[in-house]
């Protein structure tokens, strides 16, 4: 019997959706083991985000009530005394930036495996079995491991969130908390500049990423939104290299998108990009690579050079 | 103030491969500067060029080959590397964030960099995680993906911005030495100038064995056993436009003329 520990994860005094998604993939996995599925929530409201947090499936919640909004060093030692006093095997938290920022600490605190960025889980026995990508989405890899405790974090977007309401008991966890180990300390938030065009207003977004190689190229890019009378959209390096405002960028760091039609020109389709725009209703890829994880995605999709189908798709229209 | 930047070398993967047990198949790969690291170079630098650092180190954890990718980041102003490489690596599958971290704690260890600046994953297994990993295990401070740096010179704290999701930034102050894993976009990586590549020649790149650095063997074995690598099965039934340019945009015209979103 193995019990599972999962660890909420809010922001500005709101539960992110992966804290409920992580119920789901933790009660799979006691399922398994035939263990507990524990939840903690550490700062801010925790007695708000317990009752939230109270779905089919969980057995016991621990608020961890100190100081209000993240900070590494806090759950870092929080989760560390958690997994001790609650025997945990399996400790689950969010792939988030938030996530990669103590739980690798906690895992090297711990002494024990750590596994990231995972989009399945199974259990036999005493092996973990996870299922990650590597080289950019191209591959998907399983990885064993034998040991336990393992931490484990788990890819946004990939389990549903866990619905129904639930009947687990919520204890305050005293966390001994060591201020004098804190070194870091977070003195705000502030929005990245919102600008001029909001692309995520648009019906049809023609969307333009790495294969487009020059900043000179772009002109074709803006033909091409002129022509269509879409708005002009892009992955990070396009943005990262000052080609277009920030505001610009589709993905997880940058704005969710909902267009009619989305077209990615030159984009691979990294996870991060298509946090931002898998809610598009339709999808179009034009990409030289068959094999761009965007073509998972894609609803149409055209496998062939930007350079030669973006002049000729213009053409269509003038 | 000393800069320690851990700079690996990627594989890159063709349009096309194919896949030979846990592993792509050799004639399909390429290698390359990992991207994040690549920001993480100019960072530091940068930082040397205000002053504000003394010596800017890498490590990397490569065979000969990777010296290649090592004399790009000396071209680009870091004075002296270290490459750490041992036959007991070579058997290694998949080297962990366990195993990375064990190598690259007695670099520190040995170093004592100010600060070490990290790129936020790895393009090819994005594992995320070797910095916080290894700021823990040295037992100095950290920051996860940072995309924007103020350091003073003689300053014991570093201002920086971490980039959340959703278009947020957390404004956070870390106490030195401290790790930072370093995102794209936090700067402009220059070009490696001739003059630069030139100079790369004669700057001492020093070849380290786990022996050199005391770290046990047993200690790179890692936590995680990779037991298969396939192509991911599409899960969307995706209408593949063929056809000469022409005929594909022809095409594409027609469907979006039907969705009524262009005319
Ligand atoms: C914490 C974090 C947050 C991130 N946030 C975001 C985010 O918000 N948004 C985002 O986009 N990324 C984000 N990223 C980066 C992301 O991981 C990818 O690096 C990025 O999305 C890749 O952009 P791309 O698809 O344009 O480039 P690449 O991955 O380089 O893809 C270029 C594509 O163009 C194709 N191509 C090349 N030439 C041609 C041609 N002539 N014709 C047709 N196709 C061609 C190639 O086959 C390839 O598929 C984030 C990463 C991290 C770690």
């Amino acid at each position: 019997m193995s019990d599972i520990l999962t660890i909420a994860e809010h922001r500005q005094g709101e539960l992110r959706d992966v804290s409920l998604e992580l119920l789901t993939a933790g009660a799979e996995l006691a399922e398994e083991t035939g263990g507990d599925l524990h939840v903690a929530v550490i700062s801010g409201d925790v007695d708000a985000y317990a009752e939230e947090l109270d779905r089919e499936g969980v057995d016991a919640i621990h608020t961890v009530a100190y100081g209000e909004e993240f900070n590494h060093d806090v759950y870092t030692q929080a989760v560390t005394q958690l997994v001790d006093s609650i025997g945990a095997s399996y400790v689950l938290g969010a792939n988030s930036v938030n996530g990669l920022d103590y739980l690798p600490a906690v895992a090297t605190r711990l002494d024990v495996p750590l596994v990231t960025d995972v989009v399945g889980l199974e259990t036999a026995g005493e092996t973990l079995t996870a299922t990650r990508e590597m080289y950019g989405g191209k591959v998907e890899t399983t990885v064993d491991v034998e040991e336990t405790p393992a931490v484990v974090t788990i890819r946004g977007a990939e389990w549903p969130v866990a619905e129904g309401e639930g009947s687990a008991a919520v204890e305050a966890f005293e966390a001994e908390i060591d201020e004098d180990a804190i070194g870091s300390s977070v003195n705000g938030f502030e929005e990245v500049a919102g600008g001029d065009v909001d692309i995520s207003e648009a019906d049809l977004l023609v969307s333009v990423g790495r294969g487009i190689d020059e900043e000179e190229n772009l002109e074709l890019i803006e033909e091409l939104a002129a022509a269509l009378d879409a708005t002009m959209s892009s992955s990070r390096p396009i943005v990262d290299a000052g080609w277009l405002p920030a505001n610009r960028q589709v993905g997880q760091s940058g704005k969710v998108v909902t267009p009619d039609v989305y077209i990615a020109i030159g984009i691979s389709g990294a996870v991060q990009h298509v946090a931002g725009m898998k809610g598009s209703d339709t999808i179009v890829a034009i990409n030289t690579d068959p094999n761009a994880p965007i073509m998972d995605i894609a609803d149409y999709a055209i496998h062939d050079d930007l350079f030669d189908v973006v002049p000729a798709l213009i053409e269509q229209f003038s | 103030m000393k800069v320690l930047v851990p700079v690996k070398e990627v594989v890159t993967v063709d349009d096309a491969f194919e896949i030979d047990g846990t592993a792509i198949d050799e004639r399909y790969l390429s290698a390359d500067l990992n991207e994040w690291d690549d920001y993480a170079i100019e960072e530091a630098v940068q930082l040397q060029e205000d002053g504000v650092v003394d010596e800017v180190v890498t490590v990397t954890i490569g065979d000969e080959d990777t010296e290649q990718t090592i004399r790009q980041a000396l071209a680009k102003g870091a004075d002296r590397a270290i490459r750490v490489w041992d036959d007991a690596l070579e058997e290694v599958d998949l080297l962990d964030v366990g195993a990375k971290v064990a190598i690259l704690e007695s670099v520190v260890e040995a170093e004592e960099p100010d600060l070490v600046l990290t790129g936020v994953q790895s393009g090819d297994d994005s594992f995320g995680a070797t910095g916080v990993a290894l700021a823990e295990a040295v037992g100095t401070q950290w920051a996860a993906v940072v995309n924007q740096l103020d350091l003073d010179n003689g300053a014991d704290v570093a201002s920086v911005h971490r980039e959340l999701e959703g278009g947020m930034e957390e404004l956070t102050d870390v106490d030195l030495p401290a790790v930072l894993s370093i995102q794209t976009g936090i700067n402009e990586p220059r070009y490696a100038s001739l003059r630069g590549i030139r100079m790369a020649q004669r700057k001492e790149l020093d070849h380290q064995t786990l022996a050199d650095l005391g770290v046990e063997t047993e200690a790179v074995a890692g936590d995680l056993e990779l037991t298969s690598m396939y192509e991911p099965e599409s899960e969307s039934d995706t209408t593949v436009f063929d056809g000469s340019a022409d005929d594909t945009a022809g095409q594409l015209a027609e469907l979006l003329r039907e969705k009524g979103v262009a005319q």
